[in-house]
């Protein structure tokens, strides 16, 4: 584990203009995540949490303030790099899992991999070992409609996981599936922490940021808190 | 690598969405297909044309006589006379009528043609066995005949018609010779026709006096002055220039073949626009394919896709849709050759450089009409197309 934070937000604002008028999203946001961390941002709907998790996930860029992932500095870069900060630092895992229905799930985990330029080979290694890792094995050429709901989040677990990035960004991970496969996905999240995975994870459910190690609270753009749970 | 992924996805797309991928290709089927039909049929026209004035000679005029007044023809010494023209290198008149031959049980209707030795000379129209009309058979109004090769098979079937009997119109004639196989042309077929001496025919289709005859020049350059000579003597004649007509091939190959190339041109104009339609009608599904997928455009970014990897893949879809498209009409084109050949009377030849063309074409169609969507693609901002359903 190297010593610089793995996150390192300094400052940031954004907003919107709205009817000539400054929205204010995030104001003054400034935190820190070290490697191997698993931290759960929450907040009320409208709170800025998403946007924050677009600005993490490099899927947007803040109006001012200093982001810097894995070393690299986000704030003034090309559409392009963004993309290949994306392909290789982040693992994105959606509420709505967002597998492409057309493919397989092997097809679906080899994606961000294809962007990344890997061979044939190589590709289907990989996927098969992420599939593998989240017990899918079994189903590797189903498509996403032939699989449940758990499954489907699994595959999309195996797909963040495939190009081995050194950040997981889990957006309401648990939010589309029932109790019971929830906790399962829960489960398996946390077991990818113990193995080393740094894991950012929004939710707005407080059940499920207790099960993360630090609990960053957002409310108004504004984050109000930053505690660690009792092991 | 992305490439191929790309083709791939565009073959999933155009394959899940069948029907909606056949309509959006039909615009491009129609006009690629009509391109090549309509340029394959005017190319055959054209060579056929060709084929047949030049077969007719190009150092051949052929000369009508209407007449005015009382004197509607000429007489056959004035005819024979122009062989004295300079650059006339022979004379042939002709008397035409039809009549029922027959021999044994076979009977059948064919054109009946008076005709001197010259003709042979003139029209380039030879006897494969036997012998030509002779100056000899008018001279005594011989009943003999020479038989067109089609008639002949008619009549006798595989037998040597040479040396036996034929009745024209209950007359018996005997034949002397069979004519070399020529082939149709656009005056009527050359081997369905009888010919007889200029002589027996005047009496035989009880007229007189010569209404058409043709004149070949020693070459293609003495047309113009042959026809000048000879339209100058018929003008002191009869006083009329629309007493007769002097038909010249090469004259008529010309115009023939411009009307045809103006008509082909604005045909395959018409086709060429139906093509730009087709490309419209890509390019509008294209994007309605791209407003559809927002969301997968979205994933793809977020994992990492590039904005030349969208653009490629929207790009190439576009392509394979126009393509295809394209192969498909060209299919099609060709098929309506091959069945409009069955109509015509001549062999139909293929446009095969309007196949290069419009492959080429319609590859150019998907590229110039995919940039916009996939450029629209290309551009979605990820935190947007996510949001999007």
């Amino acid at each position: 584990m190297s010593q610089e934070p793995l996150i390192q937000i300094n400052h940031m604002n954004h907003g919107y203009m709205m009817a000539g008028q400054r929205m204010p999203i995030l104001q003054d946001i400034s935190m820190t995540v070290n490697h191997g961390e698993f931290v759960a941002i929450i907040g009320p709907s409208g709170s800025g949490k998403s946007t924050l998790m677009n600005m993490i996930g490099c899927l947007d860029l803040p109006n001012s303030g200093e982001y810097i992932l894995d070393g690299q500095n986000v704030r003034k870069t090309s559409d392009n790099r963004l993309a290949k900060i994306r392909n290789e630092k982040i693992g994105f895992i959606f509420q709505s899992f967002n597998l492409l229905p057309k493919l397989s799930a092997i097809e679906n985990v080899e994606l961000p991999l294809i962007y990344r330029g890997l061979s044939y080979r190589e590709r289907k290694k990989r996927a098969s070992q992420a599939l593998e890792q989240v017990g899918l094995h079994e189903r590797m050429y189903h498509r996403p409609n032939q699989l449940s709901g758990g499954q489907q989040q699994r595959v999309a677990i195996a797909r963040a996981l495939a190009g081995d990035p050194p950040l997981l960004l889990a957006d309401e991970p648990t939010g589309a599936l029932d109790t019971h496969t929830g906790k399962e996905v829960m489960q398996m999240i946390k077991t990818l922490n113990q193995q080393g995975h740094t894991i950012i994870l929004i939710t707005h459910d407080l059940d499920i940021a207790d099960q993360a190690k630090r609990v960053i609270r957002i409310q108004n753009g504004v984050l109000t808190e930053d505690r660690r749970n009792p092991e | 690598m992305i490439f191929f992924q790309s083709v791939r996805m565009a073959l999933l797309s155009v394959i899940t969405n069948k029907i909606r991928s056949f309509l959006t290709m039909l615009g491009i089927i129609i006009g690629v297909s009509s391109v090549i039909l309509v340029v394959s049929v005017g190319m055959s026209f054209n060579g056929q044309i060709s084929d047949q004035f030049g077969d007719m000679g190009t150092n051949l005029l052929s000369v009508n006589v209407m007449g005015r007044g009382v004197t509607s023809s000429l007489t056959y010494d004035e005819v024979i006379a122009y062989n004295k023209i300079k650059g006339v290198s022979g004379v042939s008149p002709t008397l035409s009528g039809n009549v029922t031959a027959k021999h044994r049980n076979n009977n059948v209707d064919v054109s009946l043609e008076g005709v001197i030795p010259a003709y042979e000379h003139v029209k380039d129209f030879h006897v494969q066995s036997g012998r030509f009309v002779l100056n000899i058979d008018s001279q005594y109004r011989q009943k003999v005949a020479v038989l067109g090769s089609s008639t002949a098979t008619t009549l006798f079937g595989s037998e040597n018609p040479v040396g036996q009997d034929i009745r024209l119109n209950g007359e018996t004639f005997k034949i002397v010779g069979l004519l070399q196989s020529k082939g149709t042309s656009l005056m009527g077929s050359n081997d369905e026709k009888i010919l007889i001496p200029l002589a027996t025919a005047e009496r035989f289709l009880q007229t007189k006096g010569i209404q058409t005859f043709e004149v070949k020049t020693v070459t293609e350059q003495d047309i113009p002055t042959v026809k000048a000579m000879l339209a100058n003597s018929l003008e002191q004649k009869f006083k009329d220039s629309s007493a007769y007509d002097i038909f010249d091939a090469q004259e008529m190959i010309k115009s023939m073949e411009k009307t045809n190339a103006l008509m082909s041109a604005s045909l395959a104009g018409i086709a060429g626009i139906s093509l730009i339609v087709g490309g419209i009608g890509i390019m509008n599904i294209m994007i309605v394919s791209v407003n559809e997928r927002t969301r997968e455009i979205g994933i793809r970014k977020a994992i990492g896709a590039k904005k030349s990897n969208i653009l490629i893949q929207f790009m190439i879809e576009s392509i394979f849709l126009s393509t295809l498209g394209g192969l498909l009409g060209i299919g099609v084109g060709l098929g309506l050759v091959w069945i409009a050949g069955k109509f015509t009377p001549f062999p139909i030849q293929y446009a095969w450089n309007m196949v290069t063309i419009s492959f080429v074409f319609s590859f150019v169609i998907g590229v110039l009409f995919g940039i916009i969507p996939a450029n629209k693609a290309a551009r979605l901002r990820p935190i947007y197309a996510l949001r999007t359903d």
